[in-house]
């Protein structure tokens, strides 16, 4: 399937040029794969290891925000200023028992502080102190179901009209730096960077660490989720696996 | 035996190919952020030690400004390019090739020698004793030994699922932003290689040249 899948694209390529290629159905399935033997690779190169760490010295002193900068209704401004008494982080799908966290909630569970790279597709990095439970946590506390293969992240955000969302597997979901960020340099979560709530998925590009978190939802499937290929951005070609 | 190796024919096309769509695609992710830093981070203009132009349509794949489509072409052709580089060291390194006719003497690297050998070349005389003369040879050698394999492990350290692995070594050059700006320069300099190499071609036989690249040449003693 793989090999007919490259020769179709090869001769694609060969024929028809680029354009045509990437909008074949064989040239998406071709780049499929590379993305999976890039993940592959990685996989098999680092395994469960850490992403690096930085000391405070290294912190940007402003860290950019990109993408949604907000979450553009009167509720959510409302709940900033507050304070966000109210937000809640719900934890569903294929668990045993579906959660409901309040920030309260979530700052009372064990809490990991990194300080780590951010990298973004566009090209640029930054670097920044993050703090908020292991998603690892989250997940245990909610008993995972052993139908559950990926998690996928809601988002009070909107982008272009459509709701940001993202997804990332159980090996990423139960790495020791997945943790649900509610801090940034010590401080609450600002504005722009994703407030009350952000995913850290160190190892991933910047549009795998969704912001503005609303819930948690354990899936067998990413089918029939948005446009089924795992989050926003995947859905509009890019790739799922971000770690490269 | 011919002038070229078939394993040299096949991956100088597929090579070709691959940088081709790797630069190409690569001018279309350079419009995505076209400032480069130095050092571990970088977002800031006021960081940036080069503001890249925004590159034309002509000149990059997809012909229209798409960051998803051109990493797809990126992250696809890396795959050849790489495994392709090291197809090619192991069947230079077992036919002989390397050693036979890229390694320099050391009365090769004597002033007077490479003086006369850049005079010849200016004068577009390409007559030499062996394969390659020593300019040849110091090229060929910094494309394959240095800059092809300078451009894939800097694409690595781009990778953050790679980080494990890489920050070590981007740590030497200063970080992930000096391995990006590394990796745009090892991207220039092939593309100033391929101009050259191209240049000579045209001035010293291209029609022999091109038919010795691809049908192998005539059989030799």
């Amino acid at each position: 399937m793989k090999r007919r899948g490259f020769l179709v694209g090869a001769s694609a390529l060969a024929l028809g040029g680029c354009g045509k290629v990437a909008d074949s159905s064989a040239g998406r399935r071709l780049f499929d794969a590379a993305e999976g033997w890039h993940e592959g690779a990685h996989r098999s190169l680092v395994g469960n290891a850490l992403a690096k760490e930085y000391t405070r010295a290294d912190i940007a002193p402003f860290f950019r925000g990109n993408g949604s900068q907000t979450v553009d209704t009167p509720q959510y401004r409302a709940a900033l200023a507050a304070g966000f008494p109210d937000w809640r982080l719900t934890v569903t799908g294929l668990v045993a028992h579906p959660l409901s966290l309040s920030l309260d909630n979530i700052r009372r569970l064990p809490q990991r502080t990194q300080i780590t790279r951010h990298d973004c597709v566009e090209g640029w990095s930054a670097i920044g102190e993050w703090t908020g439970p292991q998603l690892g946590v989250l997940l245990k506390a909610a008993g995972l179901l052993p139908a559950a293969r990926f998690i996928v992240f809601r988002c009070a955000d909107m982008l272009g009209g459509a709701p940001y969302y993202e997804s990332i597997d159980l090996a990423d979901a139960f790495h020791p730096q997945t943790i649900i960020a509610h801090a940034l340099n010590g401080a609450p979560l600002p504005e722009r960077n994703g407030a009350p709530l952000r995913l850290r998925v160190e190892r991933q590009l910047g549009y795998k660490h969704a912001k503005y978190l609303t819930g948690i939802e354990a899936v067998a499937s990413l089918a029939g989720i948005g446009g089924g290929r795992g989050g926003y951005w995947e859905d509009r070609g890019y790739q799922w696996y971000a770690g490269i | 035996m011919r002038r070229h190796a078939l394993s040299t024919r096949l991956w100088h096309w597929v090579n070709f190919a691959c940088v081709a769509v790797l630069l190409m695609s690569g001018l279309n992710i350079s419009n995505a952020h076209p400032w480069l830093y130095w050092g571990d981070q970088g977002f800031l203009a006021s960081d940036a030690w080069l503001f890249l132009p925004r590159f034309p349509g002509w000149a990059t794949i997809p012909s229209h400004y798409s960051l998803a489509e051109a990493r797809s072409w990126h992250l696809l052709v890396a795959w050849p390019f790489a495994l392709g580089l090291l197809a090619m060291w192991i069947a230079m390194l077992a036919n002989r090739h390397f050693a036979r006719d890229l390694v320099t003497r050391r009365d090769e690297w004597r002033w007077r020698a490479v003086r006369d050998d850049i005079a010849k070349h200016l004068r577009l005389e390409f007559s030499h004793e062996g394969k390659f003369n020593f300019l040849q040879k110091l090229s060929y050698g910094l494309v394959l030994g240095v800059l092809l394999p300078g451009a894939i492990v800097t694409g690595m350290a781009l990778a953050p699922g790679l980080d494990p692995l890489m920050a070590p070594l981007s740590d030497l050059v200063g970080g992930r932003q000096s391995m990006r700006s590394l990796h745009f320069l090892f991207a220039a300099a092939l593309l100033g290689f391929t101009l050259l190499h191209v240049a000579l071609v045209l001035v010293s036989g291209p029609a022999r040249q091109m038919r010795d690249m691809i049908t192998g040449g005539p059989r030799e003693a």
